[in-house]
């Protein structure tokens, strides 16, 4: 399988160079073709693992904490003004 | 034979505490002198925490001249993985992204160990998010092999593997995703032991592959290994996937006796390629096991072949998810070539990451992009329960599985770098054991012609550690390959 690796990167909200979506595009398709031995196993009917210790959902007790003050959050923010995380522009 | 302060283990040390023959801030200095000696050549540390290391020893002496108890890490100089969250620390996971990252908050096995008072002596050098097997991928240095500088120390804990092989630490933390505690121990010459999955709280451990990563202990003998798991080990709420199932008391687990042990030996792990004194050595360590009373037997792992390709599909998919949070919002670094909101992500991350975390995300967010997740993530999966039940097969008839850690001793820098797909074969003996959540060692079990350390590996069932350092610490009292080290100068 051949990847579109600007769609890709797009996706993953990367800035490739053309240096890099060369390398990587001939990496991939070395990696992606590693992969495919996958397909000789039939799988049919077998339930996949996300796993490995079986687990149900755990939940706690609704419960007030102490939790992290917005200061301590702010400070190690890369722009923040008026209590609040700072970024450009979204809406226009 | 005098020993160098720096030499001591946990337990030697420990003695020495409690015998007041010598404080934790004399241990203390000793080891930042033995890294103002070393780490020069071996690039171990990415930062030291001088001032922080002598409260903590001092607090710790004051102890222990009022008399009072103390515990087994009490006063122990340790160095921690950059992975893990230090609340006031620099906290970098050997990324740019992160280079100035100070979490306000201790990571569950950050806050065990300060409650057991053990001495911080700084951060050590990792591959970036813990992608990669050598420390190349660092954002910062490689950390060099101890017994031979031109090599690599392993990854991705290469920089917790380095310090504790070269006296820098008395023992360490590292992670271990796809073989990042095991594998840099074997290149180094010391034991390290990834745990069983939710044994050891995540809780402020930066993730990488969220069904993977595990903590644990790097230590230069079996016995501190027992003893620095028995500090990190436990359940914690605050990590949804540890596991509420008693602790034993690891130290008691050091018992020096395989008699009846079952062992198994897969002879898919013996692959094409592997390097003749690593297969040497590890025949020569089976039949150690069988003088010492131990039965082994042949059993069969079918789908270890498919071990990579199912990991580079399921630990890229994690990753690129995980690693979506960098955005230079809240925490890190942040580009300044930009205009807008998409250029200032893309930018951001661009900039922040190194080639290899591009590379894992790229390749995670394609496999699980629309129309390619069925052919890659749920096939991964799938394949995944595949060989979980290849080993809940093989533990009815074993008690424990040995083969190497690694298919060869340390290799070159710069041997593997433009070759990704070489770099993740090299971890192929050490990923099924994450892929199946069981616990696992590796312990020092011979050298190369080459004078490089060799390791070798035993598995266990799920949360049945105690049988890998009972087997473990047998091999150790009845062999000297822990004790040799290697010579800097």
């Amino acid at each position: 399988m051949k990847m579109d690796i600007e769609k890709v990167a797009k996706l993953a909200r990367l800035e490739l160079s053309e240096e890099e979506k060369k390398t990587f595009g001939n990496q991939m398709e070395q990696i992606l073709a590693y992969m495919e031995q996958l397909n000789r196993l039939d799988t049919t009917g077998v339930e996949p693992t996300s796993h490995a210790i079986p687990m149900v959902n755990v939940f706690r007790e609704d419960e007030v904490k102490r939790s992290v003050s917005r200061e301590e959050i702010l400070e190690i923010s890369p722009d923040q003004g008026d209590g609040h995380f700072k970024v450009p522009r979204i809406i226009e | 034979m005098i020993m160098e302060l720096h030499e001591l283990t946990i337990h030697q040390l420990h003695d020495l505490l409690v015998k007041k023959e010598l404080t934790s801030r004399e241990a203390t200095e000793a080891l930042y002198r033995r890294i103002g000696e070393a780490d020069g050549k071996i690039n171990a540390y990415l930062m030291l925490t001088e001032e922080r290391a002598f409260r903590q020893a001092d607090e710790v002496d004051r102890k222990i001249v009022r008399g009072e108890e103390i515990g087994d890490l009490a006063g122990i100089p340790i160095g921690l993985k950059d992975i893990l969250c230090t609340k006031g620390i620099l906290t970098t996971c050997g990324s740019k992204i992160l280079g100035n990252y100070v979490p306000f908050y201790d990571g569950t096995v950050i806050r065990k160990l300060k409650e057991g008072e053990a001495v911080f002596l700084g951060k050590l050098n990792m591959d970036e998010f813990a992608m990669g097997s050598s420390t190349e991928n660092s954002g910062f240095q490689t950390t060099r092999n101890p017994w031979n500088l031109d090599r690599i120390p392993g990854g991705s804990s290469g920089g917790s593997a380095a310090a504790v092989a070269a006296d820098e630490c008395i023992a360490a933390l590292g992670t271990d995703t796809g073989g990042s505690i095991r594998q840099p121990a074997s290149c180094c010459g010391v034991v390290g032991l990834k745990p069983t999955y939710g044994r050891v709280s995540r809780y402020g451990l930066v993730a990488f592959a969220s069904s993977l990563d595990q903590i644990g202990p790097i230590t230069k003998d079996v016995e501190d290994c027992a003893i620095l798991l028995n500090g990190i080990s436990g359940y914690d709420p605050s990590d949804s996937t540890s596991v509420n199932v008693e602790v034993p008391d690891y130290k008691r687990c050091l018992v020096s006796d395989v008699k009846g042990v079952r062992i198994g030996i897969p002879d898919e792990y013996f692959i094409e390629g592997m390097d003749p004194d690593v297969e040497r050595s590890t025949k020569e360590a089976i039949d150690l096991f069988k003088k010492l009373g131990a039965e082994v037997k042949a059993i069969s792992l079918p789908h270890t072949p498919y071990a990579v390709a199912i990991y580079y599909v399921i630990c890229t998919a994690e990753a690129s998810s995980n690693l979506a949070r960098y955005d230079g919002v809240k925490y890190g670094f942040r580009s300044d070539r930009y205009e807008d909101l998409m250029e200032m992500y893309a930018r951001t991350r661009s900039e922040g990451f190194g080639k290899e975390v591009k590379r894992r995300i790229i390749l995670g967010t394609y496999v699980l992009s629309a129309g390619y997740y069925d052919a890659y993530y749920r096939k991964a999966s799938q394949v995944r329960t595949l060989m979980r039940n290849d080993f809940e097969g093989a533990f009815k008839e074993v008690d424990v599985i040995v083969t190497p850690t690694a298919p060869t001793p340390a290799f070159r820098i710069g041997e593997k770098v433009e070759d990704p797909l070489q770099m993740y074969l090299s971890d192929i003996l050490t990923i099924p054991v994450n892929l199946a959540g069981i616990p696992a060692i590796s312990i020092p079990c011979g050298f190369s012609r080459g004078g490089l350390p060799i390791g070798l590996q035993i598995m266990g069932k799920h949360f049945d550690e105690g049988m890998l350092l009972r087997a473990a610490y047998t091999f150790e009292q009845n062999t000297d390959f822990h004790l040799k080290k290697p010579s800097l100068i």
